[in-house]
């Protein structure tokens, strides 16, 4: 194996709830209802998000897909072209803000190392699809709602972005693009991540919690800091 | 325990070389954050540093001197013109080592010339770490550096560390004759005058060092940071055999036409220890009672202490430094002065080459103040900085034995060091070859985004400066027939690094006798504080042994 830089022969993949901005998938939805358009629309949708508040943190704690599958259904109902509509929007209000001050300085430093930036994130790709733009990334890997009719149904096209899963993207669009994974990066703040970071050869926590942090030290990583 | 007064008829205050008789005390070595008491055979020589030379009654006014005696130019009043641009480059943490008691030298000269451009008209003054690819210092060391004064009003903006990956500031000014990339800071060369503050702590230091190695990033550090420039340098401290400086020097000089550069060059004596620990800086012949008590009392407390507590015990320990000489003016010129006076305070003259070389390894070196020297850095100490503290001739022979006494725990430090864990346990174990990592690996690392980032945005060495450092003890590896590493709490370390090791100097030093005869000549060079070696052969054999002075070229950038 030679390790010399060849350009376009490995790519940077970037979580980015937590990793990238400080706000997550709770936040966009949280945009959402609050733009219901009716008042009606946006308390029912609030009191109901409320409620299921603590059912949400227990199947964080317990299990990210879980979760995943259990927060998603909160979209039903909600029309694509509304969602596609705010997500400018929201990304100019909500998510802009939130990005940690070192991203782009890292996805600077990746482009220069001739890396392809992709974001791999379970947000759905609707809301992502702008800050990409906005982060100057070339590609996304993201969760997508299914819709029928132009409305969502509470699921999301499987498999889910999510742990295994998106390593097996990663691996999967490594392949696509002719990228070599042993000399690709991954950035992810959470030890739910951690699959997507042993699969590629160049891990690194980034604003890392503590069982990250704990394990990015066994298994020597670096550890950045962009807050 | 011997006693005091047959200690003392031993005793010959002007010889800087001693040879070890029956009446001879036992040594004190360092090991890490620890003292070793060792008895040495009979017949083994003690290099001792050369006395503190006495320091300048009034820096200040030595100071002012320099500035307005400049050399091979006019005095830096006369160069300072109202609304210039000025830019003042200085040297960075790792020197001097440990760093000094404040006020710190730079402290001192800046503001003698901050005042001076105040005078002057000269408001666009900034101020620039020249860190290369070292660390970023913290605000904290930045302070400590310049004092309250003046970090109040120039940080955070016009106060910075040199960022060698800024995109867009580094500027290209050619190549040399052999085709070097010069490159250095846009700050440079935007500003109409650059005054460097160096401080000189060995030979190797200053002159054209300064601008063309603090002031460049990873692509002008190509052109002599090579396993190939290294091997071409026969002696660091020698320049004229020093395929490293002769690279330097011809960057240098390209520098020199194409911006104009003040240089104020200083040199500091070796006392590192006073008050308290000054026994540390002594002979063992020369200790009284209460400086065996403080000698039993220190290593009774470093024994009871976690080694965390022994390195901040002994990194907040500052150094009781004197300056010892001031110049000013053109690079070469200056340089050149404060070199006779560093050569003065460094070197001792030692009769003839020595089979078998002990170093005791202490807890600091250039590239881990206040942090860990972890066992990249104490190979970078043994092979690198240790067995090349010599003007010309290698103390140790080809072939020969040095014993270096560090218990080489596998301990790094994640926020300074990130990219040397990842050199140490993954590429280490493929390989030790200085070339193939050099082609097969430096590149990627030097490229990697995480550590570009945290050598950028956090207080990290470059991804690039492992390898400078295994580059660095390349000529120790290729004299060296071995390497005993004495003390060591673990095997995988010095397998790692490629030497031997033993639990107790004695069984080292068998080891040693096993492989060079058992009458292999011995000498222990007794640091800190630091002691240079300047090996007296016969003019037949230092032509062997040097050749005819020209270094060997270095390889194509």
């Amino acid at each position: 194996m030679h390790e010399r830089v060849q350009p376009g022969d490995r790519g940077a993949f970037f979580d980015v709830d937590g990793t990238l901005i400080s706000t997550n998938v709770v936040h966009a939805y949280a945009y959402y209802v609050f733009n219901r358009g009716t008042f009606f629309g946006t308390a029912g949708r609030l009191l109901k998000g409320l409620a299921m508040a603590p059912v949400y943190a227990a199947a964080d704690a317990w299990n990210r897909k879980v979760f995943n599958e259990v927060f998603y259904q909160a979209y039903r109902g909600l029309s694509e072209d509304r969602l596609v509509e705010l997500a400018d929007d929201l990304c100019k209000e909500v998510l802009e803000p939130a990005v940690y001050p070192g991203a782009r300085d890292l996805i600077d430093e990746a482009r220069r190392a001739g890396c392809r930036i992709v974001l791999c994130t379970g947000a759905i790709d609707i809301t992502m699809k702008p800050l990409a733009r906005l982060l100057g990334a070339d590609d996304l890997i993201a969760n997508s709602l299914q819709f029928v009719e132009g409305f969502a149904t509470g699921k999301v096209i499987p498999p889910i972005v999510e742990g295994a899963h998106k390593a097996r993207r990663i691996r999967d669009y490594c392949v696509e693009h002719g990228l070599k994974l042993d000399v690709s990066h991954a950035y992810s703040d959470s030890m739910s991540d951690y699959p997507m970071l042993s699969v590629v050869g160049r891990p690194c926590a980034v604003n890392a919690d503590s069982g990250l942090r704990r394990t990015a030290r066994a298994y020597e990583w670096p550890m950045v800091d962009l807050r | 325990m011997r006693p005091l007064d047959r200690l003392r008829k031993r005793y010959d205050a002007d010889a800087q070389v001693v040879v070890q008789d029956e009446d001879s005390p036992p040594r004190m070595i360092f090991s890490g954050e620890e003292v070793l008491l060792e008895e040495l055979p009979l017949g083994t020589r003690v290099v001792f540093p050369n006395p503190p030379i006495q320091e300048l009654a009034n820096v200040k006014a030595a100071v002012r001197w320099a500035l307005n005696h400049a050399e091979g130019t006019d005095p830096l009043h006369a160069m300072l013109r109202p609304g210039m641009k000025l830019l003042v480059a200085i040297d960075d943490i790792s020197l001097p080592l440990p760093p000094m008691r404040t006020p710190d030298i730079r402290q001192v000269v800046l503001e003698i010339v901050l005042e001076l451009c105040a005078d002057s008209g000269v408001d666009d003054v900034h101020l620039l770490i020249a860190n290369a690819l070292h660390r970023r210092m913290t605000e904290a060391e930045m302070k400590r550096m310049v004092g309250e004064r003046i970090f109040a009003a120039y940080h955070p903006d016009r106060y910075t560390n040199h960022d060698a990956e800024e995109p867009d500031g580094i500027v290209e000014l050619g190549r040399t004759d052999a085709g070097e990339r010069v490159r250095i800071s846009r700050r440079a060369t935007e500003a109409d005058l650059v005054v460097y503050l160096n401080v000189n702590f060995v030979p190797m230091d200053g002159g054209h060092k300064s601008v063309g190695t603090g002031l460049t990033d990873y692509l002008g550090l190509r052109a002599h940071h090579t396993p190939h420039a290294i091997r071409g340098s026969r002696s660091y401290m020698e320049p004229r055999h020093s395929a490293l400086h002769s690279s330097v020097d011809r960057i240098g000089r390209v520098i020199d036409r194409e911006v104009d550069v003040f240089h104020i060059e200083t040199a500091l004596n070796n006392r590192m220890f006073d008050g308290p620990m000054a026994f540390l800086g002594k002979r063992e012949e020369d200790f009284g009672e209460l400086d065996r008590a403080a000698l039993a009392g220190l290593r009774w407390t470093l024994g009871k202490m976690p080694r965390e507590l022994r390195r901040k015990v002994f990194h907040s320990v500052p150094a009781a430094y004197g300056v010892i000489a001031v110049a000013a003016g053109k690079t070469e010129p200056t340089h050149e002065k404060i070199l006779e006076t560093v050569r003065r305070q460094s070197f001792v003259k030692v009769r003839g080459q020595s089979d078998v070389l002990i170093c005791g390894i202490p807890y600091i070196s250039p590239y881990n103040v206040n942090s860990i020297l972890n066992p990249l850095l104490v190979q970078v100490m043994a092979d690198g900085y240790f067995f090349n503290m010599n003007r010309g001739i290698p103390l140790v022979k080809k072939g020969g034995t040095m014993i270096v006494c560090h218990p080489c725990a596998d301990e790094f430090d994640p926020v300074q060091h990130p990219s040397y864990i990842e050199f140490f346990h993954r590429l280490l174990p493929e390989t030790r070859d200085a070339m193939v990592l050099h082609e097969k690996y430096e590149e990627e690392f030097a490229r990697n985004p995480s550590y570009v980032h945290l050598y950028r945005k956090g207080n990290a060495y470059h991804g690039a400066h492992p390898f400078y450092m295994w580059y660095w003890g390349e000529n120790g590896r290729q004299h060296l027939g071995q390497v005993i590493a004495v003390g060591t709490e673990n095997t995988h370390v010095p397998e790692l690094l490629g030497w031997d090791r033993a639990d107790t100097l004695a069984e080292a030093i068998d080891m040693a006798r096993g492989r060079q005869g058992r009458t292999a000549s011995i000498t222990l060079m007794h640091h800190p504080p630091m002691v240079m070696t300047e090996v007296v052969v016969g003019a037949e054999e230092e032509q062997k042994l040097l050749g005819r002075g020209a270094p060997a070229p270095t390889a194509p950038a």
